[in-house]
């Protein structure tokens, strides 16, 4: 049986997926979001669990951490939250959270939740590659949870390869040295990268994320790729406008 | 080699390398060399010629006549206080700008709690002309502004961190930010034995001349290498690992690392991580952490911006766990009141930081010809208003 973020891709070229902080702007807003933004017709959600010291986001992300942990969000609410979300939202949906708190939680725990909400995926930025084939990997497929991992421009291209071989669902291209949200817009670089990745012929589909923030930086990151994923600016929309008008952000996003 | 590092880069079960995916060229790149580099000759006679002509190195290993009297045992004080720039953080310092200009880098980032680290860094970099940005929480900047001053006169940017607790915990992360924004002509110098593989390890060697020192003045002066007891402070752990890195795996020498106790271990302000901490990750390591049940790290609390910190090296977390050190939490209070008998026992005036250590004769008794070295990791020059405001002395 094919995972629900295998046959988006598979079906579809070029994804919309979008990021946002659990918890964020309000506590109970996480149902709210996921089920606009799939009526808004995006294809992926990422689905931030706030963590104290996010390592590698940038200051929009982090301050919505910090505003949903204030909140009160946890782990356990989150589960809660999402325990019907299946009744009401199909498209995939993948956890992004850094490690410790997932660690306390007990990871098989973990994954058995995920597994019962309906979560298709994981991202967790600070579980390396070596940690996750040895320890855990077992353990996230007997749930059926693809592990998403990251490459960045600076990925050797042997490393990339490994990578793919890896991962199920697709792989995760950071745009740019970066944490999250630093991007005003992409140059030659950037785009010459996603050039060569695209090239390599790797057996994943790529979705491109961190920076996406315009129509134009979108259109810029899926000329060569399946997807992007847009975080900060979604998080900067739910500042100014909270639960509403996300249809707005999206159709703007893709420039129609 | 039980209680040092093994080639997985752990410490018993702690230590790795836990990072982003984007911070892997840089740490690989680190951890490849990193051995390579610090055995090949000409790096050692640079950091033992800039040890010795620089830092004025070898630091005195001082009898406390006066101390000792007074607790009746035999008290020998690591005098790293008198190293430049006030503290041990410069032995790392100077290794870390040594490996920097091999790997090619050109711009040096750091954190900084206490200052001290930040001027070490701020210091080598003038002495090697590389651009110097350091972070520091801006809660600490505050409370060191002397050495905020010092690492502006030393020519490095100075960047607050105001994330979080604004303090050492958060100017890491600032740091590693930046390090991730910046990945191929900076290297980031660490001030602790703490952060993914091969930092741990890479710091206790270059903190490790302290007990090198150590043993070959303790043979001089009593005619044994080995004390019965080490005593350290550990915020990070990297002056403890320096003083203990030559005795780790003699067991007949007793380790004692003294935590910063806050206000008291229970009273919900205090940096004791070994009593209040659980295993997890922080800052790309494996190890002993603060943080509530649902592992978001705490903001820790301490009168000393060096101990200010929620989470111990692995070699610590190890030493702990296995019961190779004994820890032992200290308050502010008793913190202030031994730093003020060192000044009139000995007329040395010690870091806060180190002050917890000397804390240690308060709590527990040693036999009337036990020799406990301790090491005193730094002057109090940066924390006189400090001592002004908690003695009401001006
Ligand atoms: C004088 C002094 N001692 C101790 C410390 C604590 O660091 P560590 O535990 O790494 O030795 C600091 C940190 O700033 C310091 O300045």
């Amino acid at each position: 049986m094919k995972n629900r973020i295998q046959k988006t891709l598979a079906n579809n070229q070029k994804i919309v997926s979008i990021y946002f902080t659990a918890g964020f702007p309000n506590l109970n807003d996480t149902c709210t979001i996921l089920e606009k933004l799939e009526k808004a017709g995006v294809d992926m959600v990422e689905i931030g669990l706030p963590f104290s010291d996010p390592l590698a986001d940038g200051p929009t992300i982090q301050e919505s951490s910090t505003q949903a942990l204030k909140n009160g969000m946890t782990a356990v609410r989150l589960f809660e939250q999402l325990k019907d979300i299946r009744k009401t939202v199909s498209i995939p949906l993948v956890l992004m959270g850094y490690f410790n708190p997932i660690l306390q939680f007990g990871v098989e725990a973990f994954c058995q939740q995920c597994k019962a909400v309906g979560i298709d995926g994981l991202i967790i930025p600070d579980l390396p590659v070596d940690v996750y084939e040895n320890e855990y990997k077992h353990l996230f497929e007997s749930y059926g949870l693809l592990n998403i991992l990251l490459i960045t421009p600076q990925t050797s291209d042997t490393r990339i390869r490994t990578i793919d071989s890896i991962s199920k669902g697709f792989v995760y291209m950071v745009s740019s040295a970066s944490v999250t949200g630093s991007q005003k817009g992409f140059g030659e670089a950037q785009t010459a990268y996603f050039q060569r990745i695209a090239s390599m012929g790797l057996k994943n589909p790529l979705v491109v994320g961190f920076g996406i923030s315009s129509p134009e930086t979108f259109a810029q990151a899926i000329e060569h790729t399946n997807g992007a994923i847009i975080g900060s600016a979604f998080i900067k929309h739910l500042r100014e406008f909270g639960v509403e008008k996300i249809d707005q952000f999206i159709e703007k996003i893709r420039g129609h | 080699m039980k209680y040092n590092i093994d080639s997985r880069g752990y410490y018993g079960k702690f230590g790795g390398a836990y990072i982003p995916e984007m911070l892997y060229p840089n740490v690989e790149e680190l951890r490849e060399n990193y051995l390579t580099v610090m055995e090949d000759p000409s790096f050692q006679k640079e950091f033992n010629s800039l040890l010795k002509d620089y830092v004025g190195r070898p630091s005195p290993l001082y009898f406390a006549s006066r101390l000792s009297a007074k607790y009746e045992t035999q008290i020998y004080l690591k005098r790293e206080d008198l190293n430049h720039t006030g503290a041990h953080k410069i032995n790392n310092t100077i290794g870390q700008i040594l490996m920097a200009e091999r790997l090619g880098k050109k711009r040096i980032i750091a954190e900084t709690g206490a200052g001290q680290h930040g001027v070490a860094t701020a210091t080598v970099c003038a002495l090697k002309g590389l651009e110097c940005v350091v972070y520091m929480g801006e809660i600490d900047i505050e409370r060191q502004a002397p050495n905020v001053a010092r690492m502006k006169m030393l020519g490095a940017t100075v960047i607050p961190a105001r994330s979080g607790s604004k303090t050492l915990k958060d100017a890491t992360n600032e740091a590693i930010r930046d390090w991730i924004n910046n990945p191929i002509d900076t290297h980031y110098i660490i001030g602790s034995v703490v952060g993914p593989h091969p930092y741990p390890d890479m710091v206790a060697k270059f903190q490790s001349v302290v007990s090198a020192e150590i043993k070959s003045q303790l043979l001089t002066q009593t005619g044994k290498d080995a004390p019965d007891y080490v005593v350290a402070c550990v915020g990070g752990g990297s002056n403890a690992a320096g003083a203990y890195y030559h005795y780790l795996e003699n067991t007949d020498v007793k380790l004692i690392a003294v935590e910063a106790a806050g206000y008291g271990v229970n009273s919900g302000e205090s940096a004791a991580t070994s009593v209040l901490g659980k295993e997890g990750i922080i800052h790309g390591s494996k190890t002993l952490l603060m943080q509530t049940d649902d592992g978001q790290i705490t903001e820790p609390y301490s009168i000393s911006a060096g101990l200010d910190y929620p989470g111990i090296g692995p070699m610590h977390a190890h030493l702990f766990d296995t019961g190779r050190a004994e820890f032992v939490a200290i308050t502010d209070n008793d913190a202030m009141n031994a730093g003020l008998e060192l000044c009139k026992l000995e007329g040395i005036i010690p870091a806060i930081e180190s002050a917890h250590a000397l804390a240690i004769f308060e709590k527990k008794c040693f036999g009337k010809d036990e020799v406990v070295v301790l090491s005193l990791s730094g002057r109090g020059d940066k924390d006189l208003a400090t001592y002004i405001s908690h003695f009401n002395l001006i």
